[in-house]
């Protein structure tokens, strides 16, 4: 900004930067708003009276006798059972995320390395794969699941979260290793490596970063993921997307919904750290398709 | 790489995408071709002291016993995708015949299960688009301008949105505009009007669901032209500014040309996901006023008469529709890839 031109537009330069300040304002407050009406009573998240209510908890007050209160949370994990859902989201995401980028590394690198016209042919198909709305692939899943007796079981759902998140690994892990210079993976072909051997030993030391930031997205996806979940796992294998959705139902009867408050924000704070630890990764991720084109 | 190497390193996942993806559009079509089994009925005459009369029993047995044999129901030609729940070709002749206007006509038409969904899944495909691309570019300059030190936590905020899950990201949303949360009550006492309601009218859930559709996508766009800004060239700035032009001409005619690639990427990105809406219908239960055309599938899934038939039909026409959208953009990327391998 050291260019006198740049610097003349202080207004501007005030305009934008309001316009910043604004998009914050937008994006992070329903979170936090959220975040502290969870340790409030019903009467102060959703207050008849004053909204204000529910950032000193009048309400709360009155009825547990404090400013905070856990009973949500106390709801929706003992009552409702919400850890078993945390247990089954935590498998169904650790295995689709190494299943998926397991498969999704060979397959990337093979399409990466190979020259032939049909590997752009299978990364438009994996394109148009990707395009197909989740819930249309799920119609056609019923039927046969239902014949085979594998229908609502955890393992069901991981292969297909698996599969649907191949395309868009096979894209990103492709642009990846793209970067990585043939070279190196040639040179060691040379000195006497079978392919399978270079890829082993040259190219699996220096992907880490490309495999990291896939994984972050395999990851969201299959966190994420409702359509899938929701309509492939049966009752008692219900994961935590599939499960704060069963609770909307009940507990708006019951009157409970601060547990669904309590569940959401659970659900909500591991994405939140995730995004701290990763945020350089997870920016170079969304870039790396567009980039590459 | 020889074809057989390839062929090894590819096999796994491309087994599992052959598998899992390209089998059930095969299965949904066949399944889109049939239809559920009507109940067994038996008829029979049934006497008692004041005479005989015809008594209609549903065979329980041999309903479920035709079921289990023939799970995939019966044929029935392209009747799921004429029928009333889905293009509905009777309903709109009857509805073009019996109008007086064309106002009438479209309300009739948006009255169809499939027209209703399919008009909020377009506006909100074509109204969410455009405006998460200008955002998004509107943050990523102002972002750019930032000092230093400030763009690192606009970043991890500015992500959030974006990286919630839908359904979560809408029920907080949903939460707030509720008539007792914290905008709804907010509104309502700005205009002095205690039974103004967010989710009443079907125009306000259109326009709150949109509005979602924006805030969880613009992210996006903006990342992905921050990233960009960065590659624009300083020198041709510089030139441009000596040569006289202004910030916005600068951004017209230096920085936009530059942004145009990614302006196609984000744009077949967010077709691809804004056509799909799903969980902010679900979290909002706005169906009553907005669904789409994922949700009515979903609905056929998940209700407890479940209609695979149905639901397969829709899911074609969800494809068709993907595919429609879709092609000008797919036919582009070709084009430049031949002309680039050439």
């Amino acid at each position: 900004m050291s260019n006198p031109a740049q610097r003349r537009s202080t207004s501007l330069a005030i305009i934008s930067t309001g316009f910043v300040v604004l998009w914050i304002m937008v994006a992070a407050p329903p979170f936090l708003w959220t975040l502290w009406g969870s340790f409030k009573v019903q009467g102060d998240f959703f207050s008849k009276a004053d909204w204000t209510n529910a950032l000193y908890g009048v309400r709360t007050m009155i009825e547990t006798g404090d400013f905070f209160t856990t009973n949500g949370y106390y709801g929706a994990w003992v009552e409702h059972g919400f850890g078993e859902s945390v247990i089954n989201t935590t498998i169904v995401v650790v295995s689709t995320v190494i299943i998926s980028l397991t498969l999704g590394t060979l397959g990337g690198y093979a399409l990466a390395r190979s020259g032939f016209k049909y590997s752009f042919w299978i990364l438009m198909l994996a394109l148009v794969f990707r395009a197909m709305p989740h819930i249309t692939l799920v119609s056609g899943y019923f039927l046969p699941f239902f014949e085979w007796n594998i229908w609502g079981y955890l393992p069901t759902s991981i292969i297909v979260l698996v599969a649907i998140n191949q395309p868009f690994t096979l894209w990103m892990l492709h642009s990846f290793f793209l970067n990585i210079p043939k070279d190196l993976d040639e040179s060691a072909m040379v000195d006497g490596c079978t392919r399978f051997q270079a890829f082993r030993h040259v190219i699996i030391p220096v992907m880490w970063p490309g495999v990291v930031t896939t994984g972050l997205f395999s990851f969201l996806l299959a966190y994420n993921d409702f359509a899938v979940t929701a309509s492939l796992l049966s009752q008692e294998n219900q994961t935590m997307i599939p499960k704060i959705a069963s609770f909307l139902g009940t507990t708006q009867v019951e009157g409970n919904v601060m547990f669904a408050v309590a569940a959401v924000v659970s659900a909500m704070i591991p994405l939140f750290i995730l995004v701290m630890f990763f945020q350089r990764q997870i920016v170079s991720g969304l870039t790396a398709g567009a980039v590459k084109g | 790489m020889p074809h057989r190497t390839f062929f090894w390193f590819i096999i796994p996942s491309l087994t599992a995408m052959i598998l899992f993806i390209a089998f059930p559009v095969i299965s949904v079509i066949t399944q889109s071709l049939h239809v559920e089994h009507e109940k067994v009925l038996i008829s029979s005459e049934s006497c008692g002291p004041f005479g005989c009369k015809q008594v209609t029993v549903i065979d329980v047995e041999a309903t479920a016993q035709l079921r289990t044999d023939q799970p995939l129901g019966q044929f029935s030609g392209f009747d799921n995708y004429t029928n009333r729940n889905h293009l509905a070709f009777d309903e709109i002749s009857l509805a073009w015949s019996n109008s007086e206007n064309m106002s009438m006509f479209f309300n009739k038409l948006l009255n169809l299960p499939f027209y209703k969904a399919l008009a909020f899944t377009l506006t909100y495909t074509f109204v969410v688009t455009p405006f998460v691309i200008v955002l998004g570019l509107a943050i990523a300059l102002g972002v750019n301008a930032l000092p230093k030190f400030a763009k690192g936590p606009t970043i991890f905020v500015s992500l959030l949105p974006m990286i919630v899950t839908p359904l979560i990201g809408s029920l907080i949303l949903f939460w707030m505009i509720d008539g007792d949360g914290v905008i709804g009550a907010s509104i309502q006492s700005l205009f002095n009007d205690p039974s103004l309601s967010l989710k009443a009218s079907p125009a306000l859930t259109w326009m709150m669901l949109i509005v979602y559709g924006i805030w969880h996508s613009a992210p996006f766009s903006f990342i992905v032209f921050y990233a960009g800004l960065q590659t624009v060239p300083t020198d041709t700035l510089e030139a441009a500014t000596i040569d006289g032009a202004n910030r916005w001409q600068r951004i017209r005619y230096v920085v936009v040309p530059y942004m145009k690639p990614l302006v196609v990427f984000i744009t077949l990105m967010q077709l691809m996901d804004n056509f799909r809406v799903l969980e902010p219908i679900v979290s909002f239960a706005s169906e009553a006023s907005a669904t789409s055309l994922s949700w009515i599938i979903y609905k056929d899934l998940t209700s407890d008469t479940q209609l695979f038939g149905s639901a397969a039909a829709t899911s074609m026409l969800t494809i068709v529709g993907v595919a429609i959208l879709l092609l000008p953009v797919l036919f582009r990327t070709w084009r430049d890839f031949s002309r680039t391998a050439h």
